[in-house]
């Protein structure tokens, strides 16, 4: 609106301010208004639905993304026509308010809503079957979700999590001292660009299993049956319950070892290269070095990494759900769930099991905090 | 003997990391070149066949009633190609000393013989066929070795492809654009809340998103929004902005502050400092969570099975694949190929961005 501003600038008569007061109000109007009509129209031809795929990608992508921006313009448009010492009082709400607002309806009420349907029965509170803390106390009882905290906390937790470090460990340590360090972190890196869904099927077909007698097709029942054994249905092998579990924790050790390679690996390049000349004139061993010198330096990101790897075991959910749909005791939290919430119906319940998954990482969440509070950036 | 043992070490460094980096690998070989395959081959062979390997071929056929070769009847004893033994024993293969194989193929009453080599073999029946099929296909047609023909229904990847990236890059573009703001409000302005709200922030960046579905699933039916794509863009930008804004934050709050000092003085306001000047120098830290959130998103399953999963024309690719897998788990020629058109897109801009990724993974990766 440059050209209003310049208006501003000559000396006009009276008239001529009160028709440009009356030209700014409306275009303030108007501009929102006709704003408002191009994306309620884009989102009416989006839920429609009806047009060719591309096109409807197409305007999808330019619907969103320009309209977010065309929102941040209008908003610091509107304000710019405000008295200055206001514009200066609310523009940092434009800029930090859609944020806050987002997480306080995305994140911060359905959290608050949740707990809420969480006292309530199966069909949630508009049923106003209020029945206190009991969906908890059955979370904790019943089978299947003992089944999955034990899951969650011996399998995944317990094993998943501890591989997942000390493979990132050993493999950052050996990329460390090798010539093809990039080649080689580069492959091991590969899985984290793929889907849970997809890993899921990659994994599906090493674990394919044929009739005994016919060829096997998957790599893992070929092996076994080349040295002599039966072929399996890995993940449905009831008999060796429940460490049926740890062919599902084999595919997320593949897909999250990545994550942990690249954190090590940076922080092992942090060690000064002094420090370990030092110890090694001194006499110390590779081993020796180690675990005296590199695991204390790197300690704070091992606690990292150890963080993050538990926050998302606690959470594993489409590896499970797609290989085993949580069947053959394989179940987790997240998978109960989703059970409960989506297929079963059941609001209360799954609320709870959700509240509880939250519950687990509030540690996380206050050892987050307490980091953030001892920096003196803010 | 020093000489030795300084090459000792990178050997077994070397060795060890060769051995893990192809176990790593393993998996996404195999359906890579089964997904080339042809759908009965991938189905009756191991993808390690195409490699060269040794394998009994036939050599010799023999019609073992009209050669006279049945000695006994009654008890099923046979005697052909130098080698004595019963239909049972036959039938699982002997071998001769001369490094043949006898096998007696088919039932007691019309079987045949065969005289079977080892040789050394490679299959190459590489075909784009799956990947047709699996994009495109409607039905498609197979000829059996013994003349009959199969219909197979193929998979429509395509329009999950549309949808996918229809879902991904307002996913990933509006929390960048939303944060980014954000991120410059709390690093560069004052305003009274400021700390606490940032507190909000970090907070929320480990809850599990599992708290927030059913509410916002809720919501979403209340005012007829479930099931869009803008259902499923903001829920990801919710997901997301905690990190998104996080990791901005701690970016553009190292900006010199002389630069922007010096912009404020000639006059611009923040919004020119904040679209001229911070968003073109933040590009590193927007790219590292871009790809991130692109990844995430393209490969999220959950939230795209809560808000997409009631419209059919909706559905994007890891919920088509998963689909398949749990419809048609054995359809292997579908699920290979299926897999890899899942996995190319993501692939393409993780190899070409590693590095920005790399940064964006060190700057802070907890998300909920």
């Amino acid at each position: 609106m440059s050209f209003l501003s310049e208006l501003d600038d000559r000396e006009l008569g009276l008239a001529g301010r009160i028709g440009v007061t009356i030209l700014r109000v409306a275009l303030a109007i108007l501009i929102p208004l006709v704003a408002f009509v191009i994306l309620y129209y884009g989102f009416i031809f989006l839920r429609a639905g009806n047009a060719a795929k591309w096109l409807i990608s197409l305007v999808a992508i330019v619907w969103g993304v320009g309209g977010v921006a065309l929102l941040y313009w209008i908003f610091n448009w509107l304000i710019g026509m405000l008295p200055e010492q206001w514009s200066a009082r609310l523009q940092p709400f434009i800029f930090v308010g859609p944020a806050l607002a987002i997480l306080a309806w995305y994140l911060a009420w359905p959290t608050v809503r949740t707990f809420y349907i969480s006292l309530y029965g199966r069909d949630g509170p508009a049923a106003g079957n209020f029945v206190g803390l009991a969906n908890y106390a059955a979370v904790f009882t019943q089978r299947l979700m003992r089944e999955a905290f034990r899951n969650n906390i011996v399998f995944w937790i317990g094993i998943a999590t501890p591989l997942t470090v000390i493979f990132g460990l050993l493999v950052a340590v050996l990329a460390d001292r090798s010539r093809y360090e990039r080649v080689a972190k580069s492959f091991i890196f590969m899985p984290m660009a793929i889907s849970f869904v997809g890993a899921s099927v990659i994994w599906n077909f090493i674990y394919e299993v044929k009739p005994a007698g016919a060829p096997q097709i998957g790599l893992l029942n070929a092996i076994v049956v080349a040295l002599g054994g039966q072929p399996q249905a890995w993940t449905a092998y009831t008999d060796i319950r429940p460490w049926n579990n740890l062919f599902l924790v084999i595919i997320v050790v593949w897909l999250q070892g990545g994550y942990s390679m690249t954190l090590f690996s940076a922080a092992l390049k942090g060690i000064p290269q002094e420090l370990l000349e030092a110890a090694r004139v001194d006499g110390a061993t590779e081993i020796q070095i180690f675990f005296r010198i590199m695991i204390p330096y790197i300690m704070g990101t091992i606690i990292t990494v150890t963080t993050t790897v538990l926050i998302f075991t606690l959470k594993v959910f489409d590896v499970v759900w797609v290989m085993t749909g949580g069947q053959f005791g394989t179940g987790v939290i997240a998978t109960q769930f989703y059970r409960q919430s989506f297929t079963n119906r059941n609001a209360g319940y799954g609320a709870a099991i959700a509240i509880v998954l939250f519950i687990a990482v509030i540690p996380v969440m206050i050892y987050n905090l307490r980091q953030f509070g001892e920096q003196e950036a803010f | 003997m020093k000489r030795l043992q300084r090459l000792r070490g990178p050997i077994l460094v070397n060795g060890i990391l060769a051995l893990l980096v192809i176990i790593w690998m393993v998996p996404i070989v195999g359906i890579l070149v089964s997904s080339f395959r042809d759908r009965s081959a991938v189905q009756q062979t191991g993808w390690w066949t195409v490699f060269p390997h040794r394998t009994w071929v036939l050599a010799e056929e023999i019609a073992p009633r009209e050669t006279g070769a049945i000695v006994d009847e009654e008890n099923r004893v046979v005697e052909v190609a130098g080698v004595r033994a019963t239909f049972d024993e036959l039938r699982e293969g002997i071998e001769t000393p001369d490094g043949k194989r006898v096998q007696w193929v088919g039932n007691w009453r019309i079987g045949r013989v065969e005289v079977q080599e080892k040789k050394w073999e490679v299959s190459s029946d590489f075909s784009l066929k799956n990947y047709q099929q699996v994009l495109g296909g409607k039905d498609f047609e197979y000829q059996n070795p013994d003349g009959s023909v199969e219909i197979i229904p193929g998979d429509n990847f395509w329009g999950a492809l549309f949808n996918s990236l229809a879902v991904t890059v307002p996913a990933t573009v509006i929390p960048i654009l939303i944060a980014a703001f954000a991120a410059y409000g709390f690093a560069w302005m004052k305003f009274p809340g400021r700390r606490p709200a940032f507190v909000v922030v970090v907070a929320l960046l480990v809850v599990p998103l599992q708290v927030a579905l059913v509410p916002l699933l809720q919501f979403y039916n209340r005012i007829d929004l479930n099931g869009t794509f803008l259902a499923i863009w903001l829920a990801h930008t919710g997901f997301g902005l905690p990190l998104a804004t996080y990791l901005l934050f701690n970016y553009i709050s190292t900006l010199p502050r002389e630069t922007l000092e010096s912009a404020f003085i000639d006059g611009a306001s923040h919004f020119t400092v904040f679209t001229r000047l911070i968003l073109p120098l933040s590009v590193p830290a927007l790219a590292s969570f871009a790809i991130f959130q692109f990844l995430w998103v393209w490969n999220d399953y959950l939230v795209a099975l809560v808000f997409l999963g009631g419209n059919p024309d909706f559905q994007v690719v890891t919920m088509r694949l998963a689909n398949i897998a749990g419809s048609r788990g054995q359809d292997w020629h579908l699920l290979t190929a299926g897999a890899f058109v899942t996995m190319f897109l993501p692939l393409v801009v993780f190899f070409s961005l590693q590095r920005y990724f790399v940064r964006g993974l060190l700057a802070g990766s907890v998300k909920g």
